[in-house]
């Protein structure tokens, strides 16, 4: 296997070409795309390379989701860039009463082939309107899976299995981990839907994560290693379906668990992963359940108050010393 | 209701349109009829006085062109080529219905003939029938896309997009409202900022056209050329079909925002009486022949409700099946019992 160093973003575009240059039935469409190369500068080199399949909208997020479902159930597989997961809400019309809805509602006639994605995710300074994590509210809503992968390796593997899966997907990626590089091989792979990874290997206390907050699990991860507390981390990489049996394979080995995410911890999907934790392993359990999350307010945008809002490395140390009964020197 | 100067004289055509008309007309009232004697659960929406739109448009279409309808759709399903037996099963919630009785009189779908369903939301059509235009222009056919709709949701934000994108990206898409007067009880002369919902067309660069949309023939007419500019790659098109709704909102509506004499007014210009009366005129259509035309369409209704009667239901169970293609346990949460 030929290894090299990418991007997550770059990892996402080799993805995209390969896909593309396989089935011509997919096209990307979205704002900004052609001339800016994506907001992010994400797809630059796919307008020129695939002219005419990667389509600039106007800024009308309700008709263009609702354009990659129309197109969806008439033959192609349209990818869809909405720029910031926040402005799935300009959508979400489309994304939960229709996206979601139409195969069941239908008696199973059509299918859906949509990949949605959708950068999410605070910690730059982009405030309320452009910081959020909002995975929990398409986790609750039946018909859509959802996937929110951290490494390089991951984000292409699973771009190119939501783009072939025949069901509606919404792909969330972290904007701080756009640039984060990582080994991909040259070889092409794909990775099922539906399956965790354990990116620490750990006996005390299994962290269950995703996005950005698999980055500070396993620093955290490393650090206490040093004092003697070998932690496990869980990335989910896909949340739903969930994992369960990686998550209960992995709770029967450390009996402790953390489950941290950037999104708020109020009905967060910690909150539903704990609950079935202790639904159905509480014998395994030699500690309390505890999360990880946001405080429930909206993204800050000053520096210091988006930093205390949104957790990260320290929260996890805090949270372990807590379970562990360590004293810990709160700066 | 005006005949002459169409330019197409086909008596074949023309009582193919009424016979189909009929057939909605009569669908609608036995299903108010089934829904009364509690056969049929839920809400219905009638299309009683709106059939000259749904005909005189449908009938222009191919069966693999698109449509997208409304809660108010039986009519348009019908007019498409739907199959009456699959929609009662449907409406009684059967498992021989078009959704496996998953959709229910709101949500009917037949891809098979291009229905790319029925709606529950107002405008929920407006941006499926861009993405089918769309992909009609990707993939390089020469289909058309109908979008139905009625006037209120000309008021809602998706109307606005899509005649904007539609109009950018020339899809071959006709817009077609059904102006009832009634965005659910509100009047449009009171939601509306506009007298005619035609001329928002010209707004985003689409020509708009209203017509008489109780006269089947007018409409058909300008189908014809609509669907024609679609096809041949001209771009959009903006039909108001100026009609009326006949019957409530919704089956057991008190109707406290319209008088008795407003809608025995408007039953004068029914699209069904007036077209009887004008074939009967033009010798095309006499008492007899309309009475076994009436006939011929109870029998085969009276038909497909007996079929749906005796159809099962669905198992309880299969409430899980039909989420996702690729299925699998983890999908479905488990219920705790």
């Amino acid at each position: 296997m030929n290894l090299r160093e990418l991007t997550n973003t770059e990892a996402m575009v080799e993805a995209l070409k390969e896909e593309m240059t396989r089935d011509p039935s997919i096209f990307i469409i979205g704002e900004d795309l052609v001339a800016h190369g994506g907001i992010f500068g994400q797809f630059i080199g796919l307008p020129e390379a695939f002219p005419g399949r990667v389509i600039d909208t106007p800024i009308s997020e309700t008709c263009i989701v609702g354009a990659g479902l129309g197109a969806a159930l008439t033959g192609m597989r349209p990818f869809v860039d909405l720029h910031f997961a926040d402005f799935t809400t300009c959508a979400m019309d489309e994304i939960v009463n229709q996206v979601a809805k139409i195969r069941y509602m239908f008696g199973g006639q059509a299918k859906i082939p949509l990949v949605i994605w959708a950068p999410d995710g605070a910690g730059l300074s982009a405030a309320a309107h452009h910081s959020q994590s909002l995975e929990a509210w398409f986790i609750h809503t039946p018909g859509l899976k959802v996937v929110s992968p951290c490494f390089p390796y991951d984000v292409k593997g699973l771009i190119k299995t939501s783009i072939r899966s025949d069901d509606p997907i919404i792909f969330f990626m972290h904007k701080k981990i756009f640039s984060r590089k990582g080994p991909v091989p040259e070889e092409e792979y794909v990775i099922p839907l539906g399956k965790a990874e354990i990116k620490h290997p750990g006996t005390d206390v299994t962290i269950i994560t995703y996005s950005i907050m698999v980055l500070h699990a396993l620093e955290v991860a490393e650090e206490m290693e040093k004092e003697g507390i070998r932690v496990e981390v869980l990335d989910l990489r896909t949340l739903w379906p969930m994992d369960w049996e990686r998550i209960a394979e992995s709770v029967t080995k450390t009996h402790r668990v953390i489950i941290a995410h950037e999104a708020c911890l109020t009905c967060g999907f910690g909150a539903e992963i704990s609950a079935r934790i202790q639904e159905e392993l509480f014998d395994e359990l030699d500690a309390p359940i505890f999360r990880v999350g946001a405080y429930r307010v909206p993204i800050p945008f000053s520096p210091p108050l988006e930093r205390f809002v949104i957790p990260g490395k320290e929260s996890l140390k805090k949270t372990i010393y807590n379970m562990f009964g360590k004293e810990i020197d709160s700066k | 209701m005006k005949g002459d100067g169409f330019m197409e004289k086909d008596s074949k055509t023309w009582l193919e349109l009424y016979r189909l008309m009929v057939k909605i007309r009569r669908f609608e009232t036995l299903t108010g009829e089934l829904f009364a004697s509690g056969k049929i659960p839920g809400f219905i929406h009638l299309s009683i006085g709106q059939e000259a739109s749904s005909v005189g448009v449908c009938s222009v279409l191919r069966k693999d062109d698109y449509i997208t309808t409304t809660h108010r759709g039986h009519g348009h399903v019908i007019a498409k080529g739907g199959d009456v037996k699959k929609m009662f099963a449907e409406l009684m919630g059967r498992e021989t219905g078009y959704c496996r009785g998953k959709g229910g009189s709101m949500h009917i779908a037949d891809f098979s003939i291009g229905i790319l369903g029925a709606n529950g939301v107002v405008a929920g059509g407006f941006p499926i029938i861009v993405g089918a235009g769309l992909s009609i222009k990707l993939r390089g056919t020469d289909q058309v896309a109908v979008c139905f709709f009625g006037d209120g949701a000309s008021n809602r934000g998706p109307f606005h997009e899509a005649l904007n994108m539609a109009s950018i990206w020339k899809l071959p898409i006709v817009f077609v409202c059904e102006n009832n007067q009634f965005a659910s009880t509100t009047s449009v002369h009171y939601s509306t900022s506009v007298k005619s919902i035609a001329l928002r067309g010209e707004a985003y660069g689409i020509p708009g056209r209203s017509l008489d949309g109780n006269n089947v023939l007018e409409v058909r007419e300008a189908a014809i050329e609509a669907v024609e500019r679609a096809r041949k790659g001209e771009g959009p098109t903006l039909l108001e079909n100026r009609t009326y709704r006949l019957r409530g909102h919704f089956e057991g509506d008190p109707q406290r925002y319209r008088t008795k004499e407003e809608v025995e007014k408007f039953s004068e210009k029914d699209p069904i009486r007036q077209f009887q009366a004008f074939l009967k005129n033009q010798k095309i259509l006499n008492e007899k022949s309309d009475q076994e035309i009436w006939n011929e369409i109870d029998q085969e209704l009276q038909e497909a409700i007996r079929f749906a009667e005796e159809s099962p239901f669905p198992q309880p169970q299969d409430a899980l099946k039909d989420l996702y293609v690729e299925e699998g346990e983890s999908l479905i949460q488990r219920r705790l019992v």
